[in-house]
């Protein structure tokens, strides 16, 4: 750190930083990879169509060789995304340019890999690796809708709070309706126990995904002290714990939307991922077969 | 010099015990002690141990009734440095980097062995008498004679009295050490500023304590306290957790009642506990009180010293932290050089003489350290009035180079908040960037650079040696220091500050003579934040400058005000209503805190009339401003909710600190999918730990300004730091370097909490092996537990020291968390380039 007082500045290096393009992975720079996509995939079509392969199109032609190879690395390429999005070292590299080219290449193989099989599927390995592919492009796909969705609803159901001040909060209630539930009949505190003993972190995965929690103890200890109640004498403490357990359940309910909204941007990965893992190891088998038995 | 009068006279005299005096508890007390040191910090702990050594008649006084109240009062096990690492230690007692505990311990066994003379309990509160015959006044009404006294007693003065009747009652305490001991209570906090919210924040956060806080303020509003505070304040009261007083006074202190004037007249609340955040008396008075001159009116100000630290009070002697040296290493020096001096030890080399001697080495001309002083001393104007004491102070923040003829000593465009002195030669300043032989000289004794140093903004102009030069670079914190303690070189740097401004902004054409006339009209004005320089109707007729600080161009539309623009430091404003006379079409006012040049409009008029380029250039400038408010004035009709939007963003922007900025992330929360890819980066970039918050902090119409380093013009995190340890790099980013202590005063100073305490954290597994086996915790920050256990298994744990953003200079691909964002939502922009239209409107897609 010492020696950083005498390291020459890049002046314009960082004039050029500080006035970032404010776009999205996208739209970056100005469409460049979705453009790069199209022509790659414009010319597979062209390609197809115009080069004599004889008896016809497949995958052991010079051609089908061509787009094999070009799938097959570009393949490679975008599994290389989930090293680079982890390894944050100095390079002039950027995630989101990454990103942009991930998608957009990756739509491309559509093209590039249904052109490589010559439209000739059956039960084998071949297939499978096509079928696979297929799968982890549906599930980008999914990805980028996403994407596009949600962070403004994240953003809006945030409202500014940290996911650490949102527990802080529900646990402030807490503190709260423990106290306020102390004078109530056993019933009633045992409704307030009752919700407050249930984990709200440990959402089962559909709840998770769905946002629905039929059997929210809090939901129901709140409609239960909702209703009305015969016994006079403690109305005004059933109000207070009524009131708080609104809150709670306000609160809650904040705390799953953000729950379920990540979940969403985060499920599909869990396809994507393993089935790129599943899909190389296909196009290994695939590979590896077809220079032994063709 | 006078100093060698008062020395000679005490080295003549009482060399051996034959003063009056009494024996009590086997101890000999004098009547007159030799000398009487008052604190016992580090500084006066070593200065008695001195004594103790040197058989001098010594008494240490201490208010507190323990050693080193400073450090006693350091967090538990705080590890304390010992920086700066190059300088010996020059003491009777031990001192190495290590735990406060250990370090109290130590000192503690060597005062008693070395038969120091304590007194506890013992505040001085009056140092009356002459050199020979000081009659030292305790609090307790006790009196105590020494031929000279040695003040020591640091700058953490005293806290604020409440100033009311009961203001001595029990219950009131000045300090809250833990929040958590208290239950049941009914406690009032008193005061606004952040100390005072955060006590009352903290004594209300658990509910399960059952304590009653209310918080008084005498105002209606929490100004001087950070907005985060604020918010976590109002949200409290708003929760019903904390009652909020304002504009309340307490008005009576009763047992267990306090009584309160409010604006509605007086009521009484029921108080087992005041704590009284009212900020604290610094010791100034006191000590001006003494006899002691400082060297300006500034707060900054230190007392004026002679080498020997004799003040101007004739054998009364300032060391430590009171005379402007905070390190503990520097404090015991002093403490040992003092009684060293007062012994007649005259030709003692200051500890600091090696640390000099190495900085002048690659000079040319062979001088000594002395010799190069008094150089400096003399050529160099600025430094004329500076006592041999403060010219080594100085020095040891500042470097001294030296350029062959034609060296470049910096590039226009760098950014640089140091300033220059030229020693010996003479430099040229490429006025021209397209034309780099028009130049214009810079004599020998003159200073350069103040711009960057004022305004925080970049380099105007390259400058290179026209000649073998020798210059002196203050770092900023020194060039601030020298311009608040001594007067007459503030008025130099600030006059030439405004001339340079001048030639620089209106490019070339004008020279030092055309100018004359303005600089002499100029008028430099501090305008607060949100106050209105220039009012839009007004019919004033004078042109302005900014110095510092930055300034929004606002004009009402359809009786709403409508941002225009954004003006940072060195732009110029109200030329408009100078050129055609009309009046003012916008109001201008300061986003921040600034400062402000005023010129007369008639000056200028006089000066564009003789020098048509400047017209020229003063009516291009003001086309292109004409048509970036026509344009949004255009827009304001078609699409109102496009400017209203912008106004508010931009707005919105400059409360959450873009103003003082030159370099914020920004999170589109349109794109942010919260992956955390960019807290993660940041914390691989930076052994291991994260310099940002991505949730926290405010958000408006999903832009969010996360919780991290804005690169402040002037950032307020280097106010305080005892050993300068926070800087600026060469790409503009304020950074912390290796010399952190971990004091902490950083932390408190940055008003945007991005400053985190914390110990570097060991080692991780690689990426690879995290990947294929699950070593580690993966990329990211580690969890606090993982980070703990594995130091504690490595046996190497850390220090904790302040830890921020620093840009991610020296990485070559720039800022991680930008890099890392997989989405384009984390941006960085500068202020002035993305304050406009363009950019927060149309944003991205
Ligand atoms: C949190 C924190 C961490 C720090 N960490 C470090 C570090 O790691 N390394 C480092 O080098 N520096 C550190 N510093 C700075 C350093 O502690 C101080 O600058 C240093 O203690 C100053 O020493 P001093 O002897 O001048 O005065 P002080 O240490 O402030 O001592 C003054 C003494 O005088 C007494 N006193 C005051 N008024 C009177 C009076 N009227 N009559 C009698 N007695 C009086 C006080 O009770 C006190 O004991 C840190 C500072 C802080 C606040
Ligand atoms: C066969 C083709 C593809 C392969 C092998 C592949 C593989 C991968 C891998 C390994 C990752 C890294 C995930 C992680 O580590 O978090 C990833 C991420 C991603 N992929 Fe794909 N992908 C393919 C096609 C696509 C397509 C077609 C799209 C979009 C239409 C897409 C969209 C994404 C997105 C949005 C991400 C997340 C980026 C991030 O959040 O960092 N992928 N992909
Ligand atoms: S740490 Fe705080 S005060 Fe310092 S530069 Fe950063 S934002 Fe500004
Ligand atoms: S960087 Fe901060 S914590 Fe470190 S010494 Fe400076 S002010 Fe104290
Ligand atoms: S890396 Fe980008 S998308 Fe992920 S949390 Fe940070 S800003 Fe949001």
């Amino acid at each position: 750190m010492a020696s950083k007082a005498n390291r020459k500045g890049n002046f314009a290096f960082n004039e050029k930083r500080r006035n970032t393009d404010h776009s999205s992975f996208l739209t970056h720079k100005g469409f460049l990879w979705m453009w790069i996509a199209i022509i790659l995939s414009g010319a597979s079509i062209y390609g197809y169509l115009t080069i004599e392969v004889e008896p016809r199109h497949n995958g052991g032609s010079w051609f089908g060789y061509t787009l094999g190879t070009i799938g097959a690395l570009l393949i490679l390429w975008l599994t290389m995304l989930g090293v680079r999005k982890r390894r944050m070292s100095a390079g002039h590299w950027s995630l989101k340019a990454w990103t942009s080219a991930h998608v957009y290449l990756g739509l491309a193989l559509i093209v590039v890999g249904t052109l490589h099989t010559g439209f000739q599927f059956g039960w084998n390995i071949h297939t499978l690796a096509y079928g696979l592919m297929l799968f982890v492009i549906v599930s980008g796909m999914y990805g980028i809708t996403v994407y596009a969705s949600l962070p403004r609803a994240l953003s809006n159901n945030r409202n500014e709070m940290t996911r650490g001040e949102m527990v802080d909060a529900l646990a402030a209630i807490d503190r709260q309706l423990e106290s306020a539930a102390q004078p109530l009949a056993r019933q009633d505190s045992d409704r307030v126990i009752a919700a407050l003993k249930a984990d709200v972190f440990s959402a089962g995965f559909t709840a998770r995904l769905t946002g629905a929690y039929p059997l929210c103890a809090t939901s129901r200890a709140f409609s239960a002290f909702s209703k009305g109640q015969s016994d006079e004498a403690q109305v005004e403490q059933r109000e207070r714990v009524r009131a708080l357990l609104e809150r709670r359940k306000d609160q809650l309910a904040q705390i799953r939307r953000q729950m379920r909204l990540k979940a969403l941007l985060e499920v599909w990965l869990f396809i994507h991922i393993p089935t790129t893992i599943a899909l190389i190891a296909a196009l290994t088998a695939h590979i590896v077969s077809v220079f032994y038995y063709w | 010099m006078a100093l060698l009068s008062h020395n000679a006279y005490d080295v003549s005299h009482n060399q051996n015990n034959t003063v009056a005096g009494v024996t009590l508890g086997g101890f000999w007390v004098p009547d007159l002690y030799r000398v009487a040191i008052v604190g016992s910090g580090p500084a006066g702990l070593s200065a008695a141990a001195h004594a103790a050594a040197l058989g001098m008649t010594h008494v240490l006084l201490e208010k507190t009734d323990h050693l080193s109240d400073t450090i006693f009062k350091y967090q538990k096990g705080k590890h304390v440095m010992a920086t700066p690492s190059n300088l010996v230690l020059r003491s009777d007692l031990d001192f190495d980097a290590g735990k406060r505990e250990f370090i109290l311990d130590t000192w503690n066994r060597q005062i008693e062995e070395g038969k120091v003379n304590v007194r506890f309990n013992s505040e001085v509160v009056e140092i009356a008498g002459t050199i020979g015959a000081f009659e030292i006044k305790l609090k307790s009404g006790d009196v105590v004679k020494a031929e000279t006294v040695v003040m020591s007693i640091g700058t953490q003065g005293n806290p604020n009295k409440l100033r009311c009747p009961g203001s001595d009652a029990e219950q009131i305490q000045y300090q809250l050490d833990d929040p958590g001991e208290y239950v049941d209570e009914h406690i009032t906090v008193i005061g606004s500023g952040d100390a005072g919210i955060e006590n009352a924040l903290g004594l209300a956060a658990d509910e399960a304590q059952r304590n009653i806080v209310s918080i008084l303020n005498r105002n209606a509003e929490f100004a001087r306290a950070k907005a985060a505070n604020v918010a976590l304040l109002e949200e409290a009261e708003a929760n019903g957790r904390i009652f909020v007083r304002r504009e309340t006074n307490p008005a009576e202190v009763k047992d267990g009642e306090l009584v309160l004037e409010t604006r509605d007249g007086t009521e009484t609340i029921p108080c087992d506990r005041i704590i009284a955040r009212t900020g604290s008396q610094a010791p100034r008075k006191f000590v001006e009180s003494c006899g002691i001159d400082f060297t300006s009116e500034d707060r900054a100000a230190f007392p004026q010293l002679t080498p020997s630290f004799e003040t101007t009070q004739a054998g009364v002697h300032v060391i430590g932290a009171l005379a402007g040296y905070p390190l503990i290493k520097h404090c015991m020096n002093q403490g040992y050089d003092v009684i060293e001096f007062l012994s007649g030890n005259l030709d003692l080399k200051p500890a600091d003489e090696p640390i000099l001697a190495e900085k002048f080495a690659a000079l040319p001309g062979n001088r000594t350290v002395e010799e190069w002083l008094e150089v400096f001393n003399k050529n160099i104007v600025i430094l004329e009035e500076l006592s041999p004491l403060q010219m080594r102070e100085l020095m040891l923040d500042s470097d001294v180079r030296h350029y062959g003829m034609g060296d470049v000593i910096f590039v226009r465009n760098d950014p640089g908040s140091s300033m220059f002195a030229i020693a010996e030669g003479g430099v040229a300043v490429e006025v021209n960037p397209e034309d780099t032989s028009i130049t214009v000289p810079i004599e020998q004794g003159t200073i350069f650079g103040e711009v960057g140093l004022i305004s925080g903004r970049k380099r105007g102009a390259t400058i290179r040696a026209s000649e073998p030069t020798t210059v002196i670079e203050l770092s900023r914190g020194a060039a601030l220091k020298l311009i608040a303690t001594v007067p007459a070189a503030g008025r130099a740097v600030n006059r030439i500050t405004i001339e340079r401004q001048l030639l620089q902004m209106f490019g070339s054409g004008l020279k030092k003579d055309d100018v004359a006339a303005l600089v002499e009209a100029a008028e430099l004005v501090d305008v607060p934040s949100g106050k209105v320089v220039i009012e839009e109707g007004a019919d004033d007729k004078d042109i302005y400058v900014i110095q510092r600080g930055s300034m929004i161009v606002e004009k009402e539309i359809g009786g709403k005000p409508v941002f225009l623009s954004y003006l940072p430091a060195g732009s110029y404003f109200g030329e408009m209503a100078v050129i055609d006379g009309s009046a003012r079409t916008a109001t201008v006012k300061a986003a921040i805190k600034a400062q402000v040049v005023r010129f007369p409009g008639e000056v200028f008029t006089a000066l564009m009339d003789r020098k048509p380029q400047l017209r020229a250039r003063t009516m291009k400038d003001m086309a292109s401003r004409r048509e970036v408010n026509e344009f949004i004035e255009g827009q304001k009709d078609s699409f109102s909710g496009a400017v209203d939007m912008y106004s508010q963003t931009a707005q919105f922007l400059l409360d959450n600190g873009l103003g003082e900025a030159t370099d914020v992330l920004l999170i589109d929360e349109k794109l942010c999918v919260g992956c955390d890819n960019c807290e993660k980066a940041c914390a691989d970039s930076h052994e291991g730990l994260s310099r940002l918050d991505r949730e926290a902090g405010r958000t408006y119409a999903h832009l969010h300004v996360p919780t991290s380093c804005r690169h402040c013009e002037h950032p307020h995190c280097m106010a305080d730091c005892p050993p300068n340890a926070i800087k600026r790099g060469p790409d503009g980013e304020v950074f912390i370097d290796e010399t952190c202590i971990g004091c902490g005063n950083c932390q408190r100073n940055c008003p945007y909490g991005v400053i985190r305490m914390d110990a570097k954290p060991p080692k991780k597994p690689s990426l690879l092996s995290w990947l294929l086996f699950g070593a580690g915790p993966g990329p990211g920050e580690a969890s606090y537990d993982w980070r703990s256990k594995k130091s504690a298994k490595d046996g190497a744990a850390q220090p904790k020291t302040a830890i921020k953003c620093d840009m991610c200079a020296g990485i070559k691909g720039g800022p991680a968390c930008v890099r890392a964002c997989p989405t384009g939502a984390a941006i960085r922009v500068a202020p002035e380039k993305f304050l406009t239209f363009t950019k927060l409107v149309e944003g991205a897609d």
